[in-house]
């Protein structure tokens, strides 16, 4: 069952996310009310340990903890001073000191929340490190996903993009085959990390066969203007051969649903049009992140490890 | 006259191909006489019964750190570490603060190694000035002063055109060019190693070919110039193919392989644990048993630990921060021991890999019991089982993979000069 810490979905089983979808459903019910507020976490404190930036991310969960009446304490250390004067460690262990019940942590360099949830008492989730996993937004995309189509097992999803450099293809990948469903990468060929057949997808390099037959299309934004001219010649070409826009659609089914992270670059990886109406569900992906978040808190928050005191006397 | 009889133990000397129980007499610092029943009258006895007796480790690849960064070592714990291990002899890059690129630095740690470490140290001067890739050192200075090769190990020579110079004018020293091959443009960000593990982590990938291509361009310089060319920690399938087809041509290369690319593999990175980030990066289970296949054949002439200490809180930094390297003195053994109880390799081979061979390619003497050497010997138990604990180590470091692990066959007595510096009882015991 659930561990302690949310590091990624590769470490979750079926019946975990299917249990995280479900309180999900609960909590979206929170947030149509008059009143989007509950007592749940009342005297919990979540603290948003964001290393690197992100607004949409950080808001995203400082919402979901104020819905659960927790104390929501944003912390985001300036890396420069962060390089010369503390260790990742110590200013986790800093953080530890002050007892918080969950800790968010958002870093641009893989495996960080992995080795902060190693030194801290209180549980980590992971909103996203590196390359490596953003658990929050695969499971906000299988609830997308699972409210569009009523199901998620027999379904083709499709990422489309920057595969290398994305945290959110790896934990969709591991989501979305983990609840049933087949998974195809296409990007061009530099942006397909080595040995993605090992992560269970078939990867593509010609977008009509990828999106032939898909239920589903991820686009990925391209993170990085520094890309273009390195892993593909120009925006310009990366639009046209894989951007997505009405006529790259007809390849795949007629109910497919289009779906991104965000921010969009609009005309890189999706039309303007495609960007705005359906079969785009973007803001429905924002919408179903904050129930996410708010029922990760919720089965997450105050799984402590033994208490610091213990700790000391056990280790003498 | 000091004597001191080494009893009852099987004796390996790779030089002269014995592999047979019996003593072995140590008077005056050399070794006086090897056979069955030597008489102890007058000597301190040492039983080594049930222990392997063979000549002392030779590491071809360290970094004691001194002189300037003495919070990860300096050469008098390096040197401690090092016969803990079964060393006698190490030799010692040159990137330290200010890198050994001047003779007067040479000097330096030749000094401080005589009243620090109870070890032999070899230094082992910069191929260039500042490690910069750009102009060559006084190469012949240098030797004068004790340099025994020339390396600017982990800061690649990119720079085709310097390499072939520096190999060039090594001609006229005849020592080894030693070179930490990646091509770094392939590296790019790359801190483990591309492919499955890369992309489970998420963490950028440094390829095999960044290796093999590098490796590659070194055998043709050293073919081209004529020069000694030894490669530093192969670790992969590709490099070693190309190692090997250039020895078949007959070109002047020597190799070494670390304990840590003959039994890791990059799995091993996939809990973000820095102290398994090590350039090269841990590789592929192919890689890996490449490597093992060619120390038993000799394409890899030596094992050398690339023993490359760090603080604490510099491997508590983000894996793509953390800087690269592990400790290794006090592992190397029973790790590459590994290759004995597979049954890959016999003892006596894999002693001649860790003694003899890398003796031969620093030009010094040691990995020869024979009557008249320089009495530097290891007895080292293969079947002692033990845990490693890094922290009571004698490194200053404790980034090790291996720290807190069961380790079996331990040095139980190392000797240096006749002297016995270590006992696993006591500890080390000079100076």
């Amino acid at each position: 069952m659930i561990g302690r810490d949310l590091l990624g979905i590769e470490d979750l089983e079926r019946e975990d996310i299917e249990r995280i979808l479900e309180t999900a459903n609960h909590m979206r019910e929170i947030g149509e009310r008059e009143v989007k507020k509950v007592p749940t976490l009342r005297g919990r404190t979540v603290v948003n340990l964001f290393f690197e930036a992100s607004t949409r991310t950080r808001v995203s969960f400082e919402i979901a903890g104020k819905r659960l009446s927790a104390d929501v304490i944003n912390f985001s250390p300036a890396h420069s001073s962060l390089k010369k004067s503390e260790s990742i460690l110590d200013t986790a262990r800093t953080l530890d000191a002050m007892d918080p019940d969950v800790v968010i942590v958002r870093h641009a360099v893989a495996g960080v929340p992995k080795r902060i949830a190693d030194v801290l008492d209180a549980p980590v989730i992971n909103a996203g490190d590196g390359a490596h996993e953003h658990p929050t937004q695969a499971l906000l995309d299988l609830l997308t996903v699972q409210q569009e189509k009523g199901r998620i097992d027999g379904l083709t999803v499709t990422i489309v993009g920057d595969i290398v450099h994305s945290r959110v293809a790896r934990s969709n990948i591991y989501g979305f085959r983990k609840m049933g469903a087949e998974v195809r990468v296409v990007a061009p060929p530099p942006m397909i990390p080595a040995a993605v057949e090992t992560l269970g997808v078939k990867a593509f390099t010609s977008m009509r066969e990828a999106l032939d037959g898909a239920d589903v299309v991820m686009a990925l934004r391209i993170q990085n203007e520094r890309l273009a001219g390195s892993y593909f010649p120009s925006i310009r070409e990366y639009a046209a051969t894989f951007g997505l826009d009405r006529a790259k659609l007809q390849f795949a089914k007629d109910d497919v649903i289009v779906m991104h992270p965000g921010p969009v670059n609009r005309g890189v990886e999706l039309s303007h049009d495609l960007a705005d109406h359906r079969p785009s569900v973007i803001l429905d992906q924002v919408r179903n992140g904050v129930a996410i978040r708010m029922a990760v808190l919720y089965l997450f928050s105050g799984r402590r490890k033994a208490g610091r005191s213990e700790r000391i006397q056990g280790s003498s | 006259m000091t004597r001191l009889l080494i009893r009852g133990g099987r004796i390996l000397d790779p030089a002269s191909g014995r592999d047979e129980f019996g003593d072995l007499l140590v008077e005056d610092g050399r070794i006086a006489a090897v056979g069955p029943g030597l008489d102890a009258r007058e000597a301190e006895v040492l039983d080594a019964e049930g222990a392997w007796v063979a000549p002392g480790f030779v590491d071809l690849h360290t970094h004691l750190r001194e002189p300037g960064q003495e919070y990860k070592e300096d050469i008098g714990s390096g040197g401690r570490s090092a016969v803990a291990g079964g060393f006698t002899a190490i030799a010692c890059m040159a990137n330290t603060h200010p890198v050994n690129d001047d003779p007067a630095m040479t000097d330096f740690i030749i000094d401080r190694a005589e009243h620090d470490s109870p070890a032999r140290v070899y230094p082992i001067a910069a191929a260039t000035k500042g490690l910069e890739g750009r102009v060559m050192t006084e190469m012949i200075a240098l030797v004068a002063a004790g340099a025994v090769a020339f390396s600017d190990d982990g800061k690649t020579i990119m720079n085709g055109g310097v390499m072939r110079r520096v190999l060039e004018y090594s001609n006229l020293v005849g020592v080894p060019v030693v070179v930490h091959c990646e091509d770094l443009t392939l590296v790019g960000d790359g801190v483990v190693n591309e492919g499955p593990a890369s992309t489970r982590l998420g963490l950028p990938g440094n390829p095999a070919i960044a290796e093999d291509l590098h490796v590659a361009r070194d055998v043709m310089l050293a073919e081209l110039t004529g020069a000694y060319l030894h490669v530093a920690h192969v670790s992969t399938a590709g490099g070693i193919d190309a190692i090997r087809r250039a020895r078949e041509r007959g070109v002047n290369i020597t190799a070494e392989v670390t304990p840590h690319h003959l039994t890791l593999t990059d799995e091993e990175t996939l809990g973000y644990d820095t102290n398994t980030k090590v350039a090269p990066p841990l590789r592929s289970k192919a890689d890996m048993l490449a490597c093992r296949a060619a120390l038993v054949d000799g394409t890899l002439d030596a094992v050398a630990t690339d023993h490359a200490p760090h603080a604490q809180y510099e491997k508590d930094q983000e894996f793509s921060e953390a800087p690269p390297g592990m400790i290794g003195f006090e592992t190397a053994a029973p790790v590459v021991l590994d290759l004995v109880r597979t049954g890959e390799i016999t003892p006596l081979e894999l002693m001649r890999r860790m003694s003899t061979n890398p003796a031969r390619i620093l030009g010094k003497p040691g990995g020869n019991l024979a009557e008249g050497q320089p009495a530097d010997i290891v007895v080292f138990d293969p079947e002692r089982s033990w845990v490693y604990d890094a922290a009571k180590g004698y490194s200053k470091s404790q980034n090790s993979p291996w720290d807190g692990r069961t380790m079996t066959g331990r040095a139980v007595a190392t000797i240096v000069g006749g002297r016995l510096v270590y006992h696993v009882d006591r500890g080390v015991l000079v100076p």
